[in-house]
């Protein structure tokens, strides 16, 4: 039997008094893609920087890939890791932002192969044909020697999820990708994300676009106020609400 | 409206008459500016010559500003020497400004609160206290301490054991001053280089996987470096400049050689036009070599860098030329 990538138990987060994440349970099934949705402040973008330990969590047992995030058990007691051991968690977790992040001083090139030399010690020429082969894949070839500022919010972002891809992640997490872009950028990103969903890799999505949800989600989560208020198959959560609260988002956001 | 074919609408453009005569009065002052500074007057010798019984006096001329003397001693070897020293000077004071500023500020930013106020009051200790005073301070700093053991503190364990005479000469610690009062100022410089930083930019690098140091060196700095460079250049400017300060602890840099100089002959303002001629030449240098590392670290920042002076210049007379063609009706080149 195969342990689910991601699995949150219990999963609590404040800051300076205000409590964001107030136990939240969550599964994620390898190779499906997972959609977070609610209103803002309801801490799906703290849940998804939990998994990635961008955050610490306080309370409550976040595991990927069967293995405890931050922590290692032994002999009954949770020893926090080292640095190192953390940042080698992390670059098996790729991650795309809001507002893309890329690295502005370097470029597009650079960007999606720097993670590889530096972090996993890639030969350089070996990084470079890997980055080629993305960019080609995020429809961005001959867009090697661009700097990203030279780049629209579509094409920015697509580098980005080129640069997190480069790592090879067995986790995807999509931090509200396509909310910084112009509407009609949003097509092209969605559709990158869509033929990443389609060759299997397992992505956590949070997103304001229920129709991409209803479309690629395998299953979708509900937030609301740092918990979960429903799950499932989106065409259930989605088409039949059952609490007041989803009902309320939904004649909003639809 | 277009400004090309025989049926063009004639543009008149608006007249500058209060910019037209302010640049004719600039125009006169300057040529005044220009007449003076190469001008000669009389020395104030009479000479006087008796020819067939008549006596006939006249003063030898001179340059009003000592352009003679000036070119005589511009290039003399002792001149030379103090200009190497104070480029050393300089070099090295920045040079330990920089890294120990740098590393100041990263202190700065340290979840460490030890740390974070050791790096604040070193800035608040030496911006504090006149950068003489400091200067003196290092050069008398025997009387404090004649030898430097470093060791454990209450144990009896010593690592290094130096005197501080032998070590210390006039020159070692006038860097080690200017040094140590730039490292507080470019801590500052640095810490706003590093502020300017999107904090975007440090997630994005933290969840490909860098470590802190791997983020810092990689995102971080060359990021900041932008901010930091103009500052920076401007440090470098005032430090060639204040290491004229040295001479009062003996040190012969520019200013003293050209001094010791007019101390012999009293000629001290040929002299002193000397000395600043070559503190605007080496200006000059840093000012053009600030441009270039501008440029450098300016991308990917912007969407166009800006021209070279030299680039400008071409832009400048390919725009004459196509101004020119506009007048005789041929249509202006769009400049790109």
């Amino acid at each position: 039997m195969t342990s689910p990538m991601v699995e949150a138990i219990g999963v609590r987060k404040s800051y300076v008094g205000v409590e964001v994440l107030k136990g939240v349970d969550l599964t994620v099934t390898r190779g499906e893609v997972t959609c977070l949705i609610g209103p803002s402040g309801s801490g799906k973008s703290t849940l998804l920087r939990c998994i990635n330990h961008l955050e610490k969590h306080d309370a409550g047992e976040l595991r990927v890939d069967g293995e405890l995030v931050g922590y290692e058990a032994r002999n009954g007691k949770l020893y926090e890791l080292s640095d190192k051991r953390i940042c080698g968690e992390r670059a098996q977790i790729g991650m795309v932002f809001q507002r893309f992040n890329l690295f502005q001083h370097l470029t597009v090139m650079e960007n999606i192969t720097v993670g590889q030399i530096r972090v996993k010690g890639v030969k350089e020429d070996v990084a470079n044909a890997k980055a080629r082969e993305l960019l080609a894949r995020v429809g961005l070839d001959g867009k090697e020697k661009h700097y990203p500022a030279q780049l629209s919010g579509g094409q920015q972002q697509r580098v980005a999820i080129a640069r997190a891809l480069a790592m090879d992640p067995k986790l995807m997490l999509f931090d509200e990708p396509t909310s910084a872009l112009d509407p009609e950028l949003v097509g092209e990103v969605l559709d990158v994300m869509k033929d990443l969903a389609r060759t299997g890799m397992t992505m956590i999505v949070v997103t304001h676009e229920m129709n991409f949800a209803r479309e690629v989600a395998n299953t979708v989560y509900f937030l609301d106020g740092g918990v979960i208020e429903e799950s499932g198959a989106p065409k259930d959560v989605l088409t039949n609400p059952r609490t007041v609260r989803l009902q309320g988002f939904l004649s909003k956001v639809l | 409206m277009t400004s090309n074919g025989d049926d063009a609408v004639k543009v008149v453009p608006v007249r500058h008459y209060s910019r037209w005569a302010g640049t004719f009065v600039v125009l006169i002052l300057l040529a005044m500016l220009i007449h003076t500074i190469f001008s000669k007057i009389g020395t104030g010798i009479n000479i006087c010559v008796r020819t067939h019984g008549l006596r006939h006096c006249h003063q030898p001329q001179r340059w009003r500003f000592y352009w003679n003397v000036v070119f005589h001693f511009f290039t003399s070897s002792d001149v030379i020497h103090g200009l190497y020293v104070t480029l050393e000077l300089t070099v090295a004071a920045m040079t330990i400004g920089i890294v120990l500023g740098v590393i100041l500020a990263v202190m700065r930013r340290s979840q460490s609160r030890l740390l974070s106020s050791t790096a604040w009051t070193y800035t608040w200790f030496f911006r504090g206290t006149p950068v003489l005073v400091q200067l003196l301070f290092w050069f008398n700093i025997a009387a404090l301490y004649k030898t430097i053991t470093i060791g454990l503190p209450f144990l009896p364990v010593t690592f290094v054991h130096l005197n501080v005479l032998s070590i210390l000469n006039p020159f070692r610690s006038a860097v080690l001053a200017l040094g140590l009062n730039e490292a507080a100022y470019m801590s500052e410089i640095a810490r706003a280089g590093l502020l300017a930083v999107d904090e975007g930019q440090i997630e994005a690098a933290t969840s490909i996987g860098m470590t802190r140091i791997q983020s810092l060196r990689l995102v971080v700095l060359p990021q900041a470096m932008r901010v930091i460079i103009p500052p920076t250049g401007n440090e470098v400017i005032s430090m060639l400049k204040t290491t004229s300060l040295v001479s009062v602890v003996g040190v012969t840099d520019l200013l003293a050689a050209v001094t010791n100089i007019s101390a012999v002959n009293f000629l001290t303002m040929a002299l002193l036009i000397v000395a600043s001629i070559w503190y605007l030449i080496v200006t000059t240098i840093l000012s053009i070599g600030q441009f270039y590392l501008e440029r450098h670290y300016a991308k990917g920042a912007l969407r166009n860098p800006p021209p070279t002076p030299i680039q400008r210049l071409r832009g400048d007379l390919k725009g004459v030329a196509s101004k020119y063609r506009t007048k005789r009706g041929v249509p202006a080149e769009v400049p790109t």
